[in-house]
């Protein structure tokens, strides 16, 4: 049985930040709903764990976490790598949660750099880690700089820079943390998340919140909000390619995949998010996917050769 | 009425620049006068005042003078570089020419900067970013006229640096390794890629030897007279005013002392400063 949380037989608060902190990153965290896609400034708490290590997704965790919440939290798709395992357990020790794997189960998500393969409701939160929040960086070096173009929406060098890439390696080159058009108003780094999960962020139903706690800034994406990867009308965004490409442990293909290399050299091709994968493999049932136009074309281009095997 | 006028393209009046803490006669103790533009009671820097001007369509405008002279601050202030400190402009291609387009904000400079205006500094790094291509370059201004198409954003670069004679294999090099005569002709295939009808021009050929400054000078005519752009051309080199300019402006200490024709400027100069500086290019 899971204990419950005393507020007289803890060293620490609910949650481990003082009600007053939490407050002030909530209205931030409303600030940012309010304007999708703008970073607001915010006090970024000393936490036990050092700034750029997922402290900004830690602050706006713990900061919404309530009693009742069910958390699940993955690092590069996996529930079990050793930071997501140590976060699991600190939220635990500091909210006692229900914490799990299960993607449909949980109501709020910590992430880094990935969104679950399978599709979140509008009764979920997904909060990302973002180690850079600012999309213009690489085109302009000074805070006060991006700010002012970020107000007057000077985008200029940000598109210039993408053709440029274009002009030097034939594609729009971001590999991951591809930029979006935010409501029709702001450029926002999606924090460095696979093309393949970029389309997700449009119109969903959950909610998601970014936190960056180096840099302290928040931002977010309310549900239903437009979000458009930047493409030009002739070089169209894409996501990654696996042609032919199935998983060597599931047998199936249209998911975001890692390549596993063994000592020999040889490679084989992994479904990443592990509760996805978990759930083919174990369970026998594909979880419900997201529905955006790109994973489409790769599911029926998979339906289209079902035999085929790497 | 005054600002419904459909002949001046653009139409200055009492533009004034001044550096630093002015007091109510900074301005009367400054100027040709005083043969300085520092206010003797606040020390602050007049670098222009009360700038009249109008510009007709298809006009080319000179403005010389000697070094120092607020010749770069007038062309800065009307490209929305620096802010001005007191002074109207208005411009018939921008809300009918009935709005002041020094108060208008940022967003919407930005938009006449883009689609109505093109400059061309002395110093192409001002002009041009070197980490970039020159394509490059050229496609930041057609990118935020609304041009997303790179394709056609390509033909578009081409087909300008074919104009200003830049070899079209240097499409994709940054203009860091260009000669400084190349380097101002991608500017100026920069400045002109949205087929602004304004064009500034502030000391192109300055920094160029003697038989490159003439090709430059050359297709900036040629230019002037295919696409019929109304210029401002900044110079303190009356053989430059002489051969691109109709109208000159002659500016000494942040003031316009005396202006007219090019040619009877230069035939029969009434300021004495004026004469001076024709005296001196004879
Ligand atoms: N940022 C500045 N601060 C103070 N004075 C300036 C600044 N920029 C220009 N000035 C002064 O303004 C005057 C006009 O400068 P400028 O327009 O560049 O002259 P020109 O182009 O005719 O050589 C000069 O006296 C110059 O020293
Ligand atoms: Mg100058």
């Amino acid at each position: 049985m899971i204990p419950s949380f005393k507020k007289f037989n803890s060293r620490f608060n609910f949650a481990f930040i003082d009600e007053n902190t939490k407050r002030e990153i909530r209205r931030k965290l409303l600030k940012a709903i309010c304007l999708p896609g703008y970073q607001v400034p915010y006090s970024s708490p000393e936490m036990p764990i050092a700034r750029g290590w997922g402290t900004g997704g830690l602050h706006v965790t713990l900061s919404v976490i309530g009693k009742d919440d069910v958390f699940k939290i993955i690092d590069q798709g996996s529930d079990a790598s050793v930071n997501a395992c140590n976060l699991r357990d600190f939220v635990h020790r500091v909210t006692h949660c229900r914490v799990t794997f299960d993607t449909h189960a949980a109501t709020l998500i910590q992430t880094r750099h990935r969104i679950p393969e399978e599709q979140l409701n509008d009764g979920q939160i997904l909060v990302f880690q973002v180690p850079q929040p600012e999309p213009l960086r690489a085109v302009e070096r000074y805070e006060t700089k991006t700010r002012e173009m970020h107000g007057e929406a000077d985008y200029a060098r940000m598109w210039v820079s993408l053709y440029e890439a274009f002009v030097r390696y034939g594609d729009i080159m971001q590999g991951a943390g591809y930029p979006v058009m935010v409501n029709g108003r702001y450029i926002m780094s999606p924090s460095p998340i696979p093309r393949w999960d970029v389309p997700n962020l449009h119109q969903s139903d959950c909610l998601y919140l970014f936190g960056a706690g180096r840099e302290k800034r928040l931002y977010a994406i309310p549900p239903h909000t437009d979000v458009v990867p930047l493409e030009f009308d002739d070089v169209k965004f894409r996501i990654e390619q696996f042609p032919g490409i199935r998983c060597s442990l599931s047998g199936t293909g249209g998911a975001f995949m890692d390549e596993l290399y063994n000592d020999l050299g040889h490679f084989r091709h992994v479904i990443n998010d592990s509760d996805f994968l978990d759930k083919l493999v174990e369970h026998k049932t594909r979880p419900q996917q997201w529905s955006n136009k790109y994973l489409q074309q790769v599911l029926d281009e998979m339906n289209a050769n079902p035999d085929l095997e790497s | 009425m005054t600002n419904t006028s459909d002949t001046w393209l653009l139409k200055v009046e009492g533009l004034t620049k001044i550096y630093g803490e002015p007091n109510e006669n900074s301005v009367r103790l400054t100027g040709p006068l005083f043969g300085s533009n520092i206010c003797p009671e606040t020390d602050c820097i007049v670098a222009c005042a009360d700038i009249n001007l109008e510009l007709f369509p298809g006009e080319v405008l000179g403005v010389v003078g000697e070094s120092g002279s607020g010749k770069s601050t007038v062309v800065r202030l009307l490209y929305f570089d620096l802010e001005s400190t007191a002074g109207v402009a208005y411009f018939s291609r921008y809300g009918n020419g009935t709005l002041n387009i020094l108060n208008e904000s940022g967003q919407k400079k930005r938009y006449m900067r883009n689609h109505l205006m093109g400059m061309v500094y002395q110093n192409p790094k001002d002009g041009l970013n070197f980490r970039f291509s020159s394509g490059g370059n050229i496609a930041e201004k057609l990118l935020m006229a609304g041009n997303f198409n790179v394709g056609r954003i390509r033909e578009r670069a081409t087909e300008l640096l074919e104009q200003t004679e830049v070899p079209v294999r240097r499409l994709d090099d940054s203009p860091a390794s260009f000669s400084g005569g190349m380097q101002q002709r991608v500017q100026i295939s920069k400045a002109i890629a949205n087929n602004p009808p304004l064009l500034f021009l502030d000391e192109v050929t300055t920094g160029l030897d003697v038989s490159v400054q003439a090709k430059v000078l050359d297709m900036i005519r040629t230019l002037q007279q295919e696409l019929g752009i109304a210029m401002i051309v900044v110079s303190h080199d009356l053989s430059v005013i002489r051969m691109l300019t109709d109208r000159t402006l002659v500016m000494k200490n942040g003031r316009i002392v005396e202006q007219g024709l090019t040619d009877q400027i230069l035939q029969d100069p009434q300021h004495p400063y004026t004469q001076l500086l024709v005296s001196s290019l004879l």
